[in-house]
């Protein structure tokens, strides 16, 4: 490939010094991690020389967290705690995921970003994914014998910007330093580009296990141009498998299933959908713990059937993404295949369909991304060396960023596949006398209803000179990085006061919260010595809970209606604390729960005493 | 190197002020100046190198999304000729250009309220031809003629056109999903 006549930029100043990097692919349903040696991008494997981590974590009610293979085995065995899938839950509420009433997971009720509930508390998804990549740092770290100067984290092209801050926050947590986030589609692109020597309009096409992207790319000397992306940040393999489930349910008949059977259906429809690839049938036999029996053959011909609205539902964002490039599929001159679903032959008979060519799957559509990732961290840390490939990335941002204004209508700040970085302002005036503060409303989507984008924060303005109405210029900047990350700065023109912004995520975690973790983060890396302690915390609160629950059913009668209720508010209050997960703060509950019944234990100590002093043995009470 | 953040955009890419434009040399040169101000050539700075580094990339993307589309590098020659071809400013539009936008307006909000996304296309298609013909129009207006102020009217027509462009290409993304 002709390369770009660019100098010394990012390269090493001493080629000797080598400094570890990697590249990780942190998919729905699996993840990696990938190096450079000498000149070639590789995948770590673990000591069984498997390289694909399942994204799995399982989280054990000793305390114990296990991640990818052993965290498998324990999905239908403990579903409620052993979290599948969770880059779906990425930056999202709870309205905002498909599916919720089929999964087996307790969701706690907050405002923002889900928290699920589990035997170790409440965890974030940015907590769990957190879990996967501490793994991947551990493999990577383990197999190159160092510490990482830093990780390329890949994304789907079409995540908003609370998807790409919630994976950048759990790089964070894991205790990765982030060179880049660095688009899925992109990365494969510069793995295949690479080894191809590819010139020319490309289109990568990704059907993972949870989401959808198509992205189209101009590759011209050794520069990759995204010329436009779209996608679908729900749609994958995942949504085969959904229905297929559904469609067994229906066949066998069967009444709505427990978790553990929920979980051993969705694994087999799968299984069956995987089978399919290669097989014309696939039986379908399993015996449910509620006693029912499932006997079917599922055919090709009828999964293709009733997952074609699936396939047909990918092409919509190839349309779009083509229209905003401003070309025809016939413009196109390769269409790589990207993700385990495009393995599925009704995807890739699509795909030829729509583009009059066969798809490109000559390269291991598991591993491209992490491949690509890889290269693009070796290129930031400095490692090329002179001779080396040199390229450039130009990529853009998925959906469009604008600000609500009057009547919920979203003014789009900056448009869809603007290439990055970027950066556009906009000024706005105040509307009343004196008015000092003003609110924001920061919205990403492409709907002219602000109610039908995505919410991805709100900041107030402070401190603007008092001025009439109208009077007052504040300029409000947005700025995406390379990350595909919004910031916003706001001034007053006129003055040229910079007043302060309070900004508050909508499904975002705020750095107070991102803090915390990392806290707790650090003091269990002392020998799990902080999960330990949590989990005596719990057990302290169980029994806390066990003995006051005890002394009401035998004693209720020494309180009053007031008194009583203060206790029961109390214990419910420390029921939740326990499943936050926060040691500090359940032993701050046993400790209200005890100041809450100190007069009632006082009461009953009395009664015991004067009982004893009748002759009765303490014991008894 | 770096970009002198003074230069207008067409001195920035090496490129003669005028409306006609070699897009492959713009592409070049603005692939060329990328590469020295990207931040992922600049990971190795210091963090006050690097946000110098990122205005720069910010501007060298803003002068090649500004002189990419025509409307937006006609509107940025008329700047550079001290004229603002804005809407605020417009005066007076020929009564039977505003008369084929409203045919236009309607035709479009027909087809999409009936769904249809064959007669939406094919306005996008003759849009796309009407905005040619408006472009070449406005290339001998820039690049031959010496009447700023005729380009500014045919730059508003093109920005009437862009504008129903761009609708009509939202109407058929949101039918088709
Ligand atoms: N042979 C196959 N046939 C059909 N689907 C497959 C096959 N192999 C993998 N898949 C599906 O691909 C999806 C996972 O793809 P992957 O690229 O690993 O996803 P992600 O990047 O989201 O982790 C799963 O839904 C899986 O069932
Ligand atoms: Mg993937």
């Amino acid at each position: 490939m002709a390369l770009l006549q660019i100098a010394e930029p990012g390269m090493s100043a001493a080629p000797h010094e080598r400094r570890l990097a990697i590249g990780i692919d942190l998919g729905t349903t699996h993840s990696l991690a990938a190096t450079v040696k000498n000149s070639v991008a590789v995948c770590l494997a673990d000591e069984e020389g498997r390289v694909l981590v399942p994204s799995v974590v399982h989280y054990r009610g000793d305390g114990g967290i296990e991640v990818g293979h052993a965290a498998v085995a324990a999905q239908p065995v403990d579903p409620r705690n052993t979290i599948v899938s969770v880059k779906r839950f990425m930056g999202r509420g709870l309205a905002d995921v498909a599916h919720v009433e089929t999964m087996p997971y307790v969701f706690e009720e907050t405002p923002g970003m889900l928290r699920l509930r589990t035997v170790q508390g409440g965890k974030t998804p940015v907590e769990i994914s957190a879990e996967i990549l501490r793994a991947l740092r551990a493999r990577a770290e383990a197999n190159l014998g160092g510490a990482l100067a830093g990780a390329v984290i890949t994304v789907p092209a079409y995540f908003d910007d609370a998807q790409r801050q919630a994976t950048k926050d759990a790089a964070r947590l894991a205790g990765l330093h982030v060179l880049r986030l660095l688009n899925e589609p992109t990365a494969a692109a510069v793995a295949y580009g690479l080894d191809n020597a590819a010139e020319g309009l490309y289109a990568v096409y990704d059907l993972g296990g949870g989401t959808f992207d198509l992205s189209i790319l101009k590759l011209t000397r050794g520069v990759f141009e995204v010329l436009a992306t779209n996608g679908n940040a729900a749609l994958g393999g995942d949504d085969f498998d959904h229905r297929l489930y559904c469609w067994i349910l229906d066949r066998a008949r069967i009444a709505p299933p427990s978790a553990t059977d929920t979980r051993r259906l969705q694994m087999k429809a799968r299984a069956i959908k995987e089978q399919l690839t290669v097989s014309d049938e696939a039986p379908c036999q399993l015996r449910l713990d509620s006693g029912e029996n499932v006997d079917l053959t599922v055919s090709r011909e009828a999964f293709f059937e009733m997952t074609r609205p699936l396939v047909q539902k990918t092409l919509a964002p190839v349309r779009r993404a083509l229209r905003d490039a401003g070309l025809a599929p016939q413009d196109i001159k390769g269409v790589v295949m990207v993700g385990g679903a495009t393995r599925m032959p009704h995807v890739q008979r699509a795909v030829a369909g729509f583009f009059g060519q066969e798809p490109l799957t000559n390269l291991d559509p598991d591993r491209v991304v992490a491949l690509g990732a890889a290269m693009q961290a070796n290129a930031l840390v400095g490692n090329r060396k002179a001779g080396d490939n040199d390229w450039l990335l130009l990529d853009v941002i998925p959906l469009s960023l604008g600000l609500e204004t009057m009547g919920g209508l979203s003014e789009k700040i900056i448009p869809r596949n603007s290439t990055l970085p970027v950066a556009r302002a906009q000024e706005f005036t105040t509307f009343k006398d004196g008015q000092t503060a003003m609110a924001f409303h920061v919205v990403q989507g492409e709907r002219e209803l602000v109610a039908d984008c995505r919410s991805l924060a709100r900041f107030e303005l402070r401190g603007i000179p008092p001025m009439t109405a109208g009077a007052a210029r504040i300029r409000v900047t947005f700025q995406v990085d390379a990350d595909g990350l919004l910031s916003v700065a706001a001034r007053e023109a006129r003055t040229g006061v910079e007043a302060s912004i309070l900004v508050r995520p909508s499904y975002g975690l705020t750095d107070d919260e991102i803090a915390g973790m990392l806290r707790a983060g650090i003091e269990r890396a002392g020998d799990d010595l902080a999960a330990r302690a949590l989990r005596e915390q719990q057990v302290e609160a169980e029994r806390a809970l066990e003995a006051t629950a005890r002394a009401l059913d035998a004693d209720g009668g020494l309180l009053d209606a007031e008194e009583h209720a203060r206790i029961a508010a109390a214990m419910e209050a420390l029921r939740i604390l326990i499943a936050s997960g926060e040691t500090a703060r359940i032993a701050a509950g046993i400790a209200a729960l005890a100041r809450a019944s100190e007069d009632f234990a006082a009461r009953r100590m009395d009664r015991s005493i004067r009982a004893a002093l009748a002759g009765h043995k303490i014991e008894e009470l | 190197m770096s970009v002198d953040l003074s230069l207008d955009y067409f001195t920035l890419f090496g490129l003669p002020r005028r409306f006609g434009i070699d897009e492959a040399a713009l592409d070049r040169a603005w692939h060329a100046l990328q590469a020295e101000v990207h931040p992922d050539r600049h990971t190795h700075l210091s963090s006050g190198e690097r946000s110098r580094m990122m205005q720069e990339a910010l501007r060298v993307n803003e002068a090649f999304a500004t002189l990419k589309k025509p409307l937006t590098r006609a509107q940025y020659l008329l700047e550079l000729l001290g004229i603002d071809a804005g809407i605020a400013t417009n005066t007076a539009m020929a009564p039977e250009f505003l008369m084929e936008q409203m045919e236009w307006r309607e035709a479009v909000e027909e087809a999409r309220l009936a769904s249809d996304i064959d007669a939406l296309e094919q306005l996008a298609l003759r849009l796309r031809m009407r905005a040619g013909e408006v472009t070449a129009r406005l290339k001998e207006q820039l690049d031959g003629g010496n009447d700023p102020d005729a380009a500014a009217d045919t730059v508003r027509r093109l920005m009437f056109l862009d504008k129903l462009r761009r609708e009509t290409g939202d109407a058929l993304s949101a039918l088709d999903s």
